[in-house]
Parts: structure tokens; C-alpha cells; sequence
């Protein structure tokens, strides 16, 4: 059906047996700070000039933190190159720090398959300044429910992506971003006027205006409720 | 018209049928006005009165039985075809990595178990290792051959528990009893085990919440020894069954190049050709000295996907095989009292253990300043946790990376195009957990 239209190319280098390009399960023979840094590194260096701020080796994985501007440029290289060919995006997700004057971290994991290796860029966001960053989804589709979930839980924006909403959390959450440091754990709001929100919630709040305008359900609703999805209004307070 | 018998038995209740008899995915177009539409007359139907009008929104969820869990998908319609899908997910969402930011490292593994509760034992290991790394522990040897049991006896299940309800979803009801028998023996071992069916919480930081009890072995060997001749019953009653067939092959094809763009892991990766397996490319827990193979489609539809996991049930079968067979004596846990705790007698009884133990149970074992991303493969793909740690005793952030969840953001990509009951067969066959994906 599809085999005609295969171009996956297998394994290029390194095994499963005793392979060193597989990352170390085992901290055995893994310092904990230190180690051979993944060749990666100093290819991106040598065609980034300066893109690289800092590259270091924790447990045995390279951590490399890209400058801003430029990881989309990084990224969008590694993939294509063929002698990287990090053709697969395992996560991206950001870390906060307790220290609240830490720049908040976006993180993203990317596997070279037909390599076996296995890298992790870093952007730093200063505190005070824009959280956006640029999307991966024109290199990697399935970077759109990552980044998305990343959004609704840190607020970062991620610039070129299409269809950036809340995944987890629905579209009329107030109470902010969870996964950031100065929410509470229980969050914002009593138990109490949560369920209040959530019994005031209209039905056609279950539905965005594009879903509703299929099959011209939009035109067959009650008046008050096209005035509310009209006006974006929709908790029906 | 000459036709075979397979082409007779499914043409009578779908239509747009390829020469095989198989389901055939309508062409999409766009039309002037920018919407998105089937073609007018499917191939072959072309002499069909033309019966097209207004789309239909079609909601299903998030209380269904077939999509296994809180999942709500919002389907266009134009007749029968899809022509958009758009999914809603976090009717489960508990916030676990918030709450983990809140928890010493060994109180978190009871959050794992409630992730992916198909996989419990699966994840404890995963976590248990992601933590041991981020500690700098090394395992003794039994406690890595136990964990590799785990981790199998949980895959068996995840996979029994797919055949069942994915036998259902398309109507066979029968295997689903054969596979829910087989895996009441597995929790019955696990329950042995651990105390715990569902929610094994079976490891802790540097070891195992317990060894495994004298009547283990016996038990695992009577299963190995009988299960594979339950697969090939379930293998002989389904496999080359025409329904089955006609219901699953040609649906939700992903080529290998979009499963690998889309991030698919596990059997929905492999089926498409994909031959990324966590446990021989970024081996852990030693995988890559048993002898094990990978299953690896070339269609990349729901029916390689029920191949890829038919034969991994075997594979995991010869696993567990191994880990028997090489099971060390030897202590489960690591002699390293910052870590894990004195045996209960010894801390009752001298002064070092008591405060071993005390500082364990306040303060909690303190990895050092680092982060860790550690993946296994679990039943349903990539499964990687992710901790960064401060030098506190509890993470500063614990980040569960979902195989489900990057496998299902592709169903738009895989039902666009299909018909309305084809997108239970691909739902079906994401394999997902709502537990894991909205966490």
C-alpha cells in the first residue's frame, strides 16, 4: 500500500549490543557531571556560529542551550542534515524553576534514529521578557499536541504554530497557567466557585463557533446563544 | 463478475471497496468556497445517484464505550465519511506532574501507577529508573532480572486488555473472554507479589517494594509454558477471520516517514515499518542481552498494528522465559541506607538505622543537581519521564512524556477520509489510556 512510498532508511550507525552511541541506562560508567559530549554539539557550533550558549553533560546526556533567535534554525537543521537526521521529536515541554529569578527553561528531546543518539536542546527565557519561542510544528508534526500542552500549562507561546488553544485545561480556564511556580496547588479558586463556573457553563460551551458553523448547526441555535458565541461570551454569566 | 469469496462477504456492508474487498479511503478535495469535501462519487460508485448535501457534526464522547475513556472527538460529516476530526482530551487531567513537584521521589510512584493503569508495574520500573539515574545508583542484578519481569508481565497485560476491547469495538466478543482469563493469572502473580492488582506501586528508589514470593517462578513458568498456545487460539479465530480482515486492513494507513513526523512510537510506529523499539536502540535494565525480536509492519494500518502487538505478546513470552531461567540470588535492594530503608527490625533496634530511617521518612533521599530524561518502551510506545531536580528532596519538575498522547494527536491525520465506522477501528487501535494522556 505504502511500501512504494517508503524513504525511512534504517539504522546507520551504532548497535544494540554494547553500542556507545546508545544512551547509558546505568550510571556504572556515568559521571555525574562531565563526559563525551555528543558529536552534535560541535557540528551545530561549527555551522551555528555562536548559537551554541552553553553545552554540558549530566548523567550521560548532552544538554546544549540555543540561543532564542535561532533554535528553529538549529532544529529545522539537525532534522534535515543527513549526517544528524534527529528525525524524531520525542518531547517538548519547559521547567520553572523555585528559584523564581531562573530563566524558565523550554526544552526539547530529540532522537536520531538512524544514528541512536539522543539530545536535548535548551532555550532560556529570562524572566521579564517575551515567552514565546518559535513552533517546531512545520518540522515536526507532532509537536502540535506537545506544544499545545506546554501553552495551557506554562503560557509560553509557540510563535508558527496553527492552532495554538488549551488542550487539557478547556478554552474559558481563568485561573491561569498550572504548571508555573506561583500557582497553588490547589489552585486559584475555592472548590466551590469552581463548580459554580462549571454548573453556569452553557451547552453550546462545549463547542467552539467552528464546530458549531458545521452542518449550519450555528444558524439552527436559539438567539441568545449565536449572540453569545458571537460575542465570545460563553460561560453564560 | 468474477468475485472471491472475501470480496461476497464484506462488499455486503460497506461501501467504496477496493478491488480486494478492503475499505478504501475517500479522496478529500477542497471546493470554492475553501471547505473541505469527499468526492462527489467515491471510485467505483460513480454510477450511484449522487446523494451529497449539508456536512453533518457528529460528537462522540466523551462518554462512549468505544473510545475507551473520557475521549471526545468532533467528526464532520459529509454522508458517511469523515472529512475533519477534531479531538478534545483533559476530561481526566488531575495535574500529576504538579502534584509530583509536591512529593518526595518514592511518594510519586503511586502516581504512577494511576498514569497508564494498564501499565502500572511498567511505569514504576520507568519512574524507578529515571530516578535512579538522576541519583546515580547503580541496581544489583536480581532487581534488574525482577524489573524486566515486571515490565513484560505489564506489556502482556496492556496487550491482552488492547485485544479484548479492540474485539469488541469491531464485534467479536469471544477472544476478549480468552484474553481477560489470561490476565487475571498475571495480576494474580502481581497480587502475589506485591499485595496490589491494579495499582502495583512496585518499586521504589534502588529497589523493589518486595522480592518475589517462594511460589513466584512455578506460577510465571506455568503461564510461559501455556499462554503462547492461548495466543495461537486467539491467532487461529481472528486473524484470517474475513470480518476481522475486512475491518481492519487498508484503515488508518501511516507511512512510515509520517510516523516517524509524527512522533508515533511503539506498535503504531513499528506497524508502519518504523523500526524504533526503546528496549535494542537506547537499551535500559540490560535489554539488549535477551534474545528477543522486533515485529515490524509494512502497511501501517490497524491490521499490522494487531500483528505488531499479537507478536509481541509471543515476544514478552520468550522473554519472560529468559528472565527466569537467569533470575540471580542476591539481594533486591541496594546497600545504600541514604536511599532505601533499614529492614523494620534493625530500626527498632540500633541507633544508626533509626536514623537512617527517620531521615528518610521526614527529609527523603536528595539526588544531586541535574536532570534526567529516561525512556522505556513501554506497551504503548516511548514512555519517558523526565526530572529535574534542585538538589531538594523533591523535584523541581517531573514531566511524563505520554505515548499515547503523541500517538492519538495523529487521529485527525489517520481517520480524515475513512467512514464513520472505521474511526472506532482506529481509535481502537491508538491503544490509548485517557489516564496517560490527559494525566
Amino acid at each position: 500500500m505504502s511500501s512504494d512510498s517508503t524513504s525511512f532508511s534504517p539504522v546507520i550507525a551504532g548497535s544494540a549490543l554494547g553500542s556507545n552511541a546508545a544512551a547509558p541506562a546505568t550510571p556504572k560508567n556515568v559521571a555525574h557531571r562531565g563526559g563525551a559530549l555528543n558529536p552534535t554539539v560541535d557540528a551545530i557550533r561549527a555551522q551555528f556560529a555562536g548559537a551554541v550558549l552553553r553545552a554540558d553533560v549530566v548523567w550521560g546526556e548532552t544538554t546544549v542551550v540555543v540561543d532564542r533567535a535561532r533554535v528553529h534554525d538549529v532544529i529545522r537543521w539537525l532534522h534535515d542534515d543527513p549526517s544528524q537526521a534527529y528525525n524524531y521529536l520525542s518531547d517538548v515541554t519547559a521547567v520553572e524553576f523555585r528559584d523564581l529569578e531562573q530563566p524558565i527553561e523550554v526544552v526539547w528531546h530529540l532522537r536520531s534514529l538512524p544514528y541512536r543518539r539522543f539530545i536535548r536542546l535548551k532555550v532560556l527565557i529570562e524572566k521579564g521578557t517575551p515567552m514565546d519561542v518559535p513552533s517546531v510544528w512545520d518540522i515536526y508534526k507532532g509537536a502540535d499536541w506537545l506544544e499545545r500542552e506546554c501553552y495551557d500549562m506554562f503560557g509560553i507561546t509557540f510563535r508558527g504554530h496553527p492552532d495554538l488553544r488549551r488542550l487539557l485545561m478547556w478554552e474559558q480556564y481563568k485561573e491561569g497557567y498550572p504548571l508555573r511556580k506561583d500557582f497553588p496547588l490547589r489552585g486559584r479558586f475555592s472548590r466551590s466557585e469552581q463548580l459554580r463556573q462549571a454548573l453556569a457553563a452553557n451547552p453550546e460551551a462545549r463547542y467552539s463557533k467552528e464546530e458549531l458553523s458545521i452542518a449550519d448547526a450555528f444558524e439552527d441555535l436559539p438567539a441568545d446563544m449565536r449572540r453569545r458565541l458571537d460575542t465570545g461570551e460563553r460561560t453564560g454569566e | 463478475m468474477a468475485t472471491t469469496k472475501r470480496t461476497v462477504e464484506v462488499s455486503l456492508s460497506t461501501t467504496g471497496l477496493d478491488a480486494q474487498g478492503r475499505p478504501q479511503r475517500v479522496p478529500l478535495v477542497v471546493d470554492e468556497a475553501g471547505n473541505t469535501v469527499a468526492l462527489e462519487a467515491p471510485p467505483g460508485m460513480e454510477d450511484e445517484p449522487d446523494l451529497s448535501g449539508d456536512h453533518m457534526l457528529i460528537n462522540i464522547g466523551p462518554q462512549h464505550p468505544a473510545t475507551h475513556g473520557v475521549l471526545r472527538l468532533v467528526l464532520e460529516l459529509d454522508g458517511e465519511t469523515v472529512v475533519r476530526c477534531i479531538p478534545h482530551i483533559g476530561y481526566l487531567h488531575c495535574g500529576f506532574e504538579k502534584i509530583g513537584e509536591y512529593r518526595q521521589y518514592n511518594q510519586i510512584i503511586p502516581w504512577t501507577d494511576r498514569e497508564d493503569y494498564l501499565n502500572s508495574p511498567g511505569n514504576n520500573v520507568a519512574f524507578a529508573l529515571g530516578a535512579e539515574r538522576l541519583f546515580g545508583i547503580e541496581i544489583t542484578e536480581r532487581c534488574k532480572v525482577l524489573r524486566v519481569m515486571a515490565c513484560e508481565m505489564s506489556r502482556i497485560i496492556s496487550h491482552l486488555v488492547w485485544l479484548g476491547t479492540t474485539c469488541i469495538d469491531i464485534g467479536a466478543f469471544t477472544p476478549f473472554l480468552w484474553a481477560f482469563q489470561q490476565r487475571e493469572k498475571i495480576y494474580e502473580m502481581l497480587e502475589a507479589w506485591i499485595g496490589a492488582r491494579l495499582t502495583t506501586s512496585l518499586t521504589r528508589v534502588g529497589g523493589m517494594g518486595a522480592d518475589i514470593p517462594d511460589d513466584f517462578i512455578p506460577k510465571l513458568s506455568a503461564f510461559v509454558n501455556t499462554f503462547p498456545k492461548v495466543v495461537d487460539e486467539i491467532d487461529r479465530v481472528i486473524t484470517r477471520n474475513g470480518i476481522w480482515v475486512g475491518r481492519t486492513v487498508g484503515l488508518g494507513v501511516m507511512s512510515p516517514d509520517e510516523a516517524i513526523n509524527y512522533g508515533l512510537s511503539g506498535p503504531m510506529g513499528r506497524a508502519s515499518g518504523v523500526a524504533f523499539d526503546v528496549r535494542k536502540d537506547f537499551p535500559y535494565l540490560d535489554y539488549e542481552t535477551y534474545d528477543f525480536d522486533v515485529p515490524v509492519g509494512t502497511n501501517g494500518d490497524v491490521y499490522d498494528r494487531f500483528l505488531v502487538r499479537m507478536e509481541e505478546l509471543r515476544q514478552s513470552t520468550r522473554i519472560l522465559e529468559q528472565t527466569i531461567k537467569r533470575l540471580p540470588d542476591g539481594p533486591v535492594n541496594v546497600d545504600d541506607h541514604r536511599v532505601i530503608l533499614p529492614p523494620k527490625s534493625r530500626a527498632t533496634s540500633d541507633m544508626e538505622s533509626m536514623i537512617h530511617h527517620f531521615k528518610q521518612v521526614m527529609e527523603g533521599p536528595r539526588p544531586p543537581i541535574g536532570e534526567a530524561y529516561l525512556a522505556v518502551e513501554s506497551p504503548k510506545g516511548e514512555k519517558g519521564y523526565y526530572m529535574v531536580s534542585d538538589g531538594s528532596s523533591k523535584p523541581v519538575r517531573w514531566r511524563i512524556r505520554p505515548p499515547s498522547f503523541v500517538n492519538l494527536s495523529a487521529i485527525p491525520a489517520m481517520v480524515e477520509g475513512h467512514l464513520l465506522s472505521d474511526v472506532i477501528a482506529i481509535n481502537a487501535s491508538i491503544d490509548i489510556v485517557m489516564g496517560e494522556i490527559d494525566r
